[in-house]
């Protein structure tokens, strides 16, 4: 644990090095350090500086606006927060099992979803540091540069991430912040026409999906040593999991492994997820520090996402994903795998099963069904919860008798991540700053950290600050458009 | 064309979705590539505006004190400003909490909210400081362009960005033109 490095004794007298804001990621954060004068790290943070308010302003909205308003708050992952919602407002409408065709229909658009959004952050996010090198020049460290250095790396990239833009498309009109899923269902059949369009490129699809975990792999084990490392911590994980043990990602019960891999919770019906996760504040960050209630505080923090999933997986129920997998669960040498670049590599794994059930569900005879809505007792509150791209998605309502939202409650994946990125730099930081003069070179190492989790800041952004200052805002003729007082009671 | 168009990006209080619909070119993107080259872009580790960048693309509205001052930067440096987006455009949704005190969010997030433990608000002088309202970016600087849609398609950002490359006036047809 680096946890000496979260806050440090008299920083007033401490230098401060600034990363702002942090690039090739989702979203508005930074890091600072603070060092001393012979360059040693007395204080690493990834501060998340944005606010949103969502839970507040949501209420007072009818339930049925949830799905469309809230997938704003992320254009990377906004299938997840559409469905998370879905999931939660259909058990306002009573409905706990969706017919068959609304629930493929999910399923499908979900993997679309897990499809285009691993292959962004691997490929037009992450390539660069892996494929150049972590200290490489800086103006190269873009998917523009990998298209020209590795031309077929990158249009594979481009084309495994416009193959789940477009299933999204099919099902919601468009790629980003579509409708698709309402109150009980599915709002729109799929036509003979639209299934065939996507079948045409599925097979080519998962050819270039196996070719994305080589490389991630490849890539992985080019130098083990360094890899595994780089920003290791040990830690639980969390996520959904299917009864029988098989990854999953749309529905299931929620699953916790400590860092040997023993159980901490199983199969837990996660609408109960009040009574097993709380969340910390802590005053430099907008983003909570979820962690596992019977744990504590300290040592309760988990990591969700590609690398908690497939640790904590027994299988995955696709034959060529299952293959990659246990060659992943052959490295780990029958522990969970700790490393954080690992997570390329898992997820990449997640990028094949997703092409693999693409197909699968193309070829089902319920797919193109036209059942699509189900209706039941109105209920009061709902808990939807999902396994976006980046981790496991909450979303929880109560409505009053009118329909109108009058509590909300989001944890959203990166959250829970927090405690597990902020340790990730520390430990970059006490491994490859300390002591050194600060080059842009190492500061992006600490980038690369954080990159390994794709943070989505923007989802995590929930809320305000108190500043000791004033503020004016000014527009184009220096007239004063408003004017913030000194921080806001509490 | 001699010299390529530099472009910049940045996104505000927005979610990311018009840069998403932006990298939504897809195989266009290498074609761009021959006509323009990123400058200062969440999709590059240019952190800074060069000197002078000839377009700017702006997602988001301005919800705290650093999108002002980045939007200021912009301003300075792009010839031409362009308001990507429904939140750029008019706040979006983020803009949603303009009618409710701050006070109350922040409530509802870090003291009164469901599972919350050490309540208590963020006040780090790295955090920067939050606007009362969410508002649009022609407020406080002068914007050239106006690409509607939440977010607006590919083909908008194509059409507009080779329309400038071939030295046209940029427009958009009507089945481009969408705001949802
Ligand atoms: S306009 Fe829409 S897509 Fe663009 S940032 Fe705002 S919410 Fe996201």
């Amino acid at each position: 644990m680096y946890t000496h490095l979260e806050t440090a004794e008299s920083p007033e007298t401490l230098r401060r090095v600034v990363i702002d804001p942090v690039t090739r990621v989702e979203g508005h954060g930074k890091v600072t350090l603070l060092l001393d004068e012979e360059n040693h790290v007395r204080q690493a943070r990834l501060h998340i500086v944005e606010f949103r308010g969502f839970e507040r302003f949501i209420q007072g909205r009818p339930y049925w606006e949830l799905p469309v308003l809230v997938q704003r708050l992320c254009g990377i992952c906004p299938v997840s927060h559409h469905l998370a919602a879905a999931k939660a407002i259909d058990q306002l409408v009573g409905v706990d099992q969706l017919t068959p065709t609304a629930d493929k229909l999910r399923r499908l658009l979900h993997f679309g979803q897990m499809l285009q959004s691993h292959a962004l952050h691997f490929f037009h996010l992450s390539s660069p540091d892996l494929l150049f090198g972590f200290a490489s020049e800086a103006a190269r460290r873009n998917i523009v540069a990998v298209l020209e250095a590795y031309p077929e790396t990158g249009l594979k990239g481009v084309r495994l991430r416009k193959f789940g833009q477009e299933v999204i498309r099919m099902i919601c009109g468009k790629r980003v912040h579509g409708t698709g899923a309402i109150a009980g269902g599915m709002n729109k059949a799929l036509s003979r026409e639209e299934r065939d369009y996507l079948l045409q490129d599925v097979d080519q699809i998962i050819a270039w999906s196996g070719d994305a975990v080589s490389l991630a792999r490849d890539l992985y084990l080019s130098d083990r040593e360094q890899h595994d490392r780089f920003a290791y911590i040990r830690s639980s994980f969390m996520g959904l999991i299917r009864p029988d043990g098989a990854l999953e990602f749309y529905h299931g019960g929620l699953r916790a492994k400590d860092e040997r891999g023993q159980i901490i919770f199983d199969h837990l019906d996660y609408r109960q997820y009040t009574d097993y996760l709380h969340e910390q504040v802590k005053p430099w960050s907008y983003m909570k520090f979820p962690y596992i209630v019977s744990l504590g505080p300290e040592r309760g923090w988990y990591r969700v996402g590609p690398l908690a999933r497939i640790n904590n997986c027994e299988f995955i129920p696709t034959p060529l994903a299952e293959t990659a997998r246990q060659a992943f669960a052959g490295y780990g040498a029958g522990n969970p795998v700790h490393g954080s670049l690992a997570f390329h590599w898992a997820r990449m794994i997640e990028v094949l099963h997703a092409a693999e059930a693409i197909r699968e569900l193309l070829l089902d005879a319920d797919i193109m069904g036209t059942d699509l809505v189900t209706r039941g007792e109105k209920r009061y509150e709902g808990i939807g919860v999902i396994e976006a791209p980046r981790g496991t998605l909450f979303h929880h309502y109560c409505v009053n008798d009118e329909d109108i939202v009058t509590r909300a409650n989001l944890i959203v994946s990166t959250t829970s991540n927090n405690t597990a990125m902020n340790e990730s730099i520390r430990q970059v930081a006490a491994t490859y700053l300390d002591g050194q003069t600060v080059t842009e070179g190492l500061l992006n190492h600490l980038e690369v950290a954080i990159r390994a989790y794709d943070p989505c800041l923007s989802c995590a952004t929930h809320a305000l600050g108190q500043m000791p200052l004033e503020l004016e805002l000014l527009d184009a003729e220096e007239r004063v458009i408003s004017r913030i007082q000194r921080g806001v009671t509490a | 064309m001699t010299e390529k168009l530099t472009v910049a990006t940045t996104s505000l209080a927005g979610c990311f979705g018009c840069h998403m619909s932006f990298l939504d070119m897809d195989e266009r993107l290498l074609e761009l590539m021959t006509i323009a080259r990123f400058d200062r872009s969440p999709l590059t580790d240019i952190k800074h505006c060069s000197e002078r960048v000839d377009i700017g693309l702006v997602e988001g509205g301005l919800c705290n004190a650093e999108n002002v001052h980045t939007l200021r930067e912009f301003r300075r440096h792009c010839n031409i400003l362009v308001a990507v987006g429904a939140c750029a455009i008019n706040g979006g949704l983020p803009a949603l909490r303009n009618h409710i005190p701050l006070e109350e969010c922040l409530r509802e997030a870090y003291l009164d909210g469901i599972g919350v433990e050490q309540p208590g608000i963020p006040n780090d002088p790295e955090l920067p400081l939050l606007l009362d309202q969410v508002h649009p970016i022609h407020e406080v600087v002068v914007v050239d362009y106006f690409l509607p849609g939440c977010p607006p398609s590919a083909d908008v950002f194509w059409k507009f960005l080779t329309d400038l490359a071939a030295g046209r006036e940029p427009s958009l047809p009507s089945p481009m033109l969408h705001y949802d």
